[in-house]
């Protein structure tokens, strides 16, 4: 199935075969051609100047599961008793998108020992929380979670639900939407309600982020989606808010396959880039690993961790954890500081989402500026100490 | 034991420049390269079968010209290879792809693991792994930096979480997705292109996987993209001119003038 070319009205402008995302577009004979690597987004109809593209309806299999699908819900994961910042973040949202529908707000928590933890989700906007506790689910087994989750939906049949894009999110999450049989949306950056349709809008970075892409799962329920950590907002905490808990028994025949022998929370070097407010990377401009000493001072100066890019990683200037980009960890902080990283584009996939980008290099035409919202030419063993000098003054501790 | 990788063709974008004008990719001559975690993959599954012995298919969906990333996979070593390529494959979500990839691994006798990469680079779900895995009744473990234990009953590994990383026993037959730590892929052999360049890649679709045409490609997906856009490049950017010091002085208080650093501690 692709879009329909109106040859006549074509005027070979080659608009569309740019604005294309998939690469299903060409010219030939100054006409508009279209492959199978069509996915109907549509992009090429929007801006085609002459009206020539027309997107035709796909027939789906009927699925009337949207009828009768009622409520917004957020999968409240937890690791060792510790709920990640992202589930504060989802119940923000989850709330905002469940009074726009007019509905509940509820949150499955799946776990072992989970004394409070209801209480948490209530007071952070959830209406309901359905708890499963239960030592078979002390640790991350992806099949028995997915079994409790997906019982949980079926019987309860949320129109919407939330999940962390996290590593654990991204590892049960998919099973999950597989056993329940409906869409799922990876690693959303914005979500919102198209009213007349009571459908959600799930927009996501592509190719890198290079495009965004709105997505929707116009029949099978509940319509589901990952969402980046620190990009929805947290709703305001109101202690003592009350709620209604819903207990959730295993079956006797619940049994994980997989057996997790060892969890191990590294505290050695704590490196976590994805939930850091700041971040501080340096790449090959530091000339050697010794660079990342101002590397680290300045990190600790902002309170922020330090990244690093492949290229010094590779040389083993640093260790990989502190990767950010394409084969590292993606990041958004509120603030990124580029220094002696000239900015290779599996780089800046890991990074170009980040609130405010500073970047420091000696190229001029670095493409890591292209992106930086502020940009200094400049040696950084020049420019960090007088950052770091002007941070001790405005702090009072003198220069 | 019997391995299954699963590879994607995607655009190689270690070519791909952005538009400086548009921040939008400009795609004029890229190469179409195997997706970079499926080498890690490959490279796990080279390492597995030199320990315990056994077979690898690399097995791929894509149009006909992706039969190439299965003779690239060829070169690297693996035994045999299975393209999945129909028209009515095309504008597959990740649902619609796991149908198609389950039901290919349902018709090979006695696979013991699937091991997928973490992610493609091109799509970013990381979704396809974790779905063949449940569409095909089989225990998973995503995110694997490490093997600790590799028998033909059961693997141990350690499975890379977001504030470190549990160790998991795998009984097979299973699913692995694998991140870059497992370990970096080795350069094709000599004799691997050899046969690479003379392997015909077997090719079946969507009849021959017993599936009719609604339940793949985008009929069979349930989600839709409804709308492309590019990214707003979010305020305004600029060069801070004058002596290095003097702008590293001048982006301290720019940045403490607009809250994006706080000086109380």
């Amino acid at each position: 199935m692709v879009v329909i070319i109106d040859q006549e009205l074509c005027t070979g402008c080659g608009e569309c075969v740019e604005a294309c995302p998939f690469e299903a577009l060409s010219l030939e004979n100054d006409k508009a051609q279209v492959n199978d690597a069509c996915t109907l987004c549509g992009a090429c109809a929007d801006i085609c100047p002459t009206g020539a593209i027309t997107v035709p309806e796909v027939e789906r299999a009927a699925d009337d599961r949207a009828a009768g699908a009622q409520g917004v819900w957020v999968f409240a994961e937890q690791r060792q008793g510790v709920m990640p910042e992202v589930v504060a973040e989802l119940l923000g949202q989850g709330r905002r998108l469940a009074d726009e529908l007019g509905v509940e707000l509820g949150a499955v928590l799946l776990g072992h020992g989970l004394d409070g933890k209801a209480g948490e989700l209530f007071a952070l906007g959830a209406d309901v929380v359905y708890m499963a506790d239960d030592e078979r689910l002390a640790a991350l087994n992806d099949d028995i979670y997915t079994q409790v989750l997906a019982r949980v939906i079926n019987e309860h049949r949320p129109e919407v639900l939330l999940a962390g894009a996290t590593s654990l999110g991204r590892s049960l999450i998919p099973r999950v939407a597989t056993a329940v049989a409906t869409g799922l949306t990876a690693d959303c950056t914005g979500l919102a309600i198209d009213p007349e349709k009571r459908l959600l809008l799930q927009t996501r970075p592509a190719f890198g982020g290079n495009i965004m892409a709105t997505i929707i799962c116009p029949q099978a329920r509940p319509q589901m989606a990952t969402v980046r950590p620190r990009v929805m907002k947290q709703g305001p905490r109101q202690e003592g808010r009350q709620g209604r808990l819903v207990q959730v028994a295993l079956n006797a025949g619940d049994q994980a396959r997989t057996q997790v022998l060892e969890v191990v929370q590294e505290l050695e070097e704590q490196v976590n880039l994805t939930g850091a407010e700041v971040v501080v990377t340096g790449g090959r401009g530091l000339g050697g690993p010794e660079g990342f000493e101002l590397v680290r001072k300045l990190a600790t100066a902002l309170g922020g961790v330090v990244g690093a890019t492949r290229g010094t990683v590779d040389a083993g200037w640093i260790g990989h954890a502190h990767q950010v980009g394409q084969t590292g960890r993606t990041v958004s902080p509120k603030l990124y500081v580029a220094l002696g990283v000239s900015g290779a584009v599996q780089h800046m996939v890991g990074m170009q989402s980040s609130d405010n980008i500073v970047a420091v290099n000696t190229d001029p035409n670095a493409p890591i500026f292209s992106i930086a919202h502020y940009g200094i030419v400049g040696d950084l063993y020049e420019v960090v100490p007088a950052m770091l000098d002007r941070l001790a003054e405005l702090r009072g501790q003198g220069a | 034991m019997n391995i299954v990788v699963c590879i994607k063709q995607v655009p190689d974008t270690a070519h791909v420049r952005l538009d400086p004008e548009t921040h939008t990719l400009k795609r004029e001559g890229v190469k179409s390269i195997i997706n970079p975690f499926d080498l890690f993959a490959l490279e796990a599954a080279l390492r597995i079968r030199e320990q315990v012995g056994g077979s690898i298919i690399a097995l791929s969906m894509g149009p006909p010209q992706a039969a190439e990333v299965i003779k690239e996979a060829i070169g690297y070593g693996v035994d045999e290879g299975l393209l999945l390529s129909d028209r009515a494959f095309a504008g597959a979500d990740t649902w619609a792809t796991t149908a198609a990839l389950a039901a290919a691994i349902g018709q090979i006798k006695g696979v013991d693991l699937i091991v997928c990469g973490k992610q493609a680079v091109d799509g970013d779900t990381a979704q396809v792994g974790p779905g063949i895995a449940q569409r095909l009744g089989r225990p998973q473990v995503a995110f694997v930096k490490a093997f600790r234990e590799v028998s033909d009953q059961r693997l141990v590994v350690e499975r890379q979480m977001d504030d470190g990383f549990d160790v998991v026993a795998l009984p097979l037959p299973g699913l692995i997705t694998v991140v870059r730590e497992v370990g970096e892929p080795r350069p094709p052999s000599l004799k691997g292109k050899m046969r690479a360049k003379k392997y015909q890649v077997p090719v079946k679709g969507a009849a021959e996987l017993g599936l009719a045409p609604e339940q793949v490609g985008l009929a069979g997906s349930y989600t839709q993209v409804v709308k492309v856009f590019a990214p707003q490049a979010a305020g305004e950017r600029r060069r801070l001119e004058g002596p290095p010091q003097q702008a590293g002085t001048q982006v301290v208080d720019l940045l403490v003038d607009n809250q994006i650093i706080m000086l109380g501690s």
